[in-house]
């Protein structure tokens, strides 16, 4: 009953500014303007740094932090992980293209044979299982330290995620739009709410990020969690809060979600794993 | 003792409502309505109930959002207080785009919690 009543939010699509199916392109010209707009003063590659690009009493802080980077261990463990055999003698680094390194940039893809978004994490655990490993669990531990060190050695590279001409990816994309812009949860709340229209303000005492470059650093190390957790995690978290019940990781509402978002951090550079509040 | 206190002033609010029309004596009306509008600021600033300071400024709550105006001059905004207590119950029949959550519409607050919410609001 409980249930019921959280998932039966009417779902409605919002206004400003993506109404209208636009190709993808469109829609990052639109959604790029309305946050240069907003906030004049940062310039596109500071989107990366999520609220700390837009308030300067947090971003002291988080300098602070990021001196003793709360995400160092992890980067060391997934690195070890990454290194160490499979019981067949195999590594990740037979997976990837260029053995591994520095291709987070590749995800997420529309992967034509599987009919579905490929994410870095599930590429993890496609190649786990394709050399007769178990899958690990997706939203923190082993799979966040793989995915840190990864993230970590495509520093600096610019976001160029493409949504080729095939309906399905065109669909996905769109799904993942959707979502973002649907009101959910008994709240009754958009993630356009709190990211598009309301970012830069305050709810209660939490500033809101910019949806603009919301993907740039995960996974991401937050303080409230005490370690490192997947995208993923973070966007269950988010439908936690307007009591939606959230989707399991790597659902299709997820990959599709973080196909269109990462897709509208084009042309910012990379700069997981990040740490947040 | 406080609880007990206020189980009396309760069965007081009760008791107004059931003799609402009747001549009741003023001493428990205004009890009563002390008691509605203390619940009420209870409820509004309550987390997981109104948490109304997440959007909104109001007077005597800490470190409030700024996503909704400051909720000052109740009377004079609303001189209809049926018109206030739509706003809160379905914010989105004013508003299709608002944020704020449709307290009475999704059953964030119960009737009661809505009325009393209501009340606290007006004596801003
Ligand atoms: C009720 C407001 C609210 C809604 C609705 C909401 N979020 Fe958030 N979100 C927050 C807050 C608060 C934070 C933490 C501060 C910040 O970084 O914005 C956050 C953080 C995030 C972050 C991390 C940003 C970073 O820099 O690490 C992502 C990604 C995110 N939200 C995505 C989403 C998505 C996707 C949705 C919809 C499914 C959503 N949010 C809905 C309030 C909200
Ligand atoms: C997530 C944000 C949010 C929350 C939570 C919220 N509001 Fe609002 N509220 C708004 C916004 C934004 C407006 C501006 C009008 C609109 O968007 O419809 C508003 C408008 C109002 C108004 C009309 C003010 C005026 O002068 O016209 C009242 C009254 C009000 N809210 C009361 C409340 C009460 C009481 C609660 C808690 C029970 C509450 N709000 C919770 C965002 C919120």
């Amino acid at each position: 009953m409980k249930k019921l009543l959280l998932i039966s939010a009417a779902i409605s699509v919002l206004g400003a500014p993506l109404a209208s199916q636009a190709s993808p392109e469109d829609d990052l010209k639109t959604f790029r303007g309305y946050f240069m707009e907003r906030f004049p003063n940062v310039p596109l590659e500071e989107f990366a740094n999520g609220v700390y690009a837009i308030d300067a009493d947090s971003r002291e802080q988080w300098e602070a932090i990021e001196e003793f980077p709360p995400y160092e261990l992890a980067i060391e463990e997934g690195e070890e992980l990454f290194n160490t055999p499979f019981k067949n003698g195999k590594t990740y680094a037979s997976c990837f293209r260029n053995d591994g390194i520095g291709v987070k940039g590749d995800y997420p893809y529309y992967d034509t044979e599987k009919g579905q978004v490929e994410t870095l994490e599930s590429a993890i655990n496609a190649c786990r299982t394709k050399n007769g490993e178990k899958p690990l669990k997706w939203k923190q531990g082993e799979i966040a330290s793989l995915s840190a060190y990864m993230a970590y050695t495509t520093r600096g590279q610019i976001i160029d995620i493409k949504i080729p001409h095939d309906q399905r990816a065109m669909d996905a994309y769109e799904n993942g739009k959707h979502f973002y812009y649907a009101r959910r949860g008994q709240l009754n709340m958009s993630c356009a709410h709190c990211h598009i229209d309301n970012s830069g303000n305050k709810i209660r005492a939490d500033l809101l990020s910019p949806a603009l470059g919301q993907l740039t650093h995960f996974p991401v190390y937050r303080s409230r969690w005490g370690n490192l957790g997947t995208v993923h995690r973070r966007f269950a978290g988010c439908n936690n809060q307007v009591r939606a019940l959230p989707f399991k990781a790597q659902s299709t509402q997820y990959r599709d979600l973080e196909y269109f978002l990462t897709y509208m951090s084009n042309g910012i550079p990379w700069n997981g794993p990040g740490a947040r509040k | 003792m406080q609880k007990t206190a206020r189980s009396t002033l309760a069965a007081a609010g009760t008791l107004a409502i059931v003799l609402g029309g009747f001549v009741i004596t003023p001493n428990i009306v205004s009890a009563a309505e002390a008691s509605a509008v203390e619940e009420g600021k209870r409820i509004a600033f309550h987390r997981a109930k109104g948490n109304c300071l997440s959007c909104h400024k109001i007077a005597g709550g800490s470190q409030p959002g700024n996503i909704g105006p400051a909720l000052v001059n109740m009377k004079a905004r609303f001189a209809d207080k049926a018109k206030l207590r739509a706003q809160i119950y379905d914010a989105t029949a004013s508003n299709p785009n608002t944020i704020m959550p449709p307290f009475g519409k999704h059953k964030i607050l119960s009737k009661s919690e809505l009325d009393k919410v209501v009340e606290f609001i007006y004596t801003l």
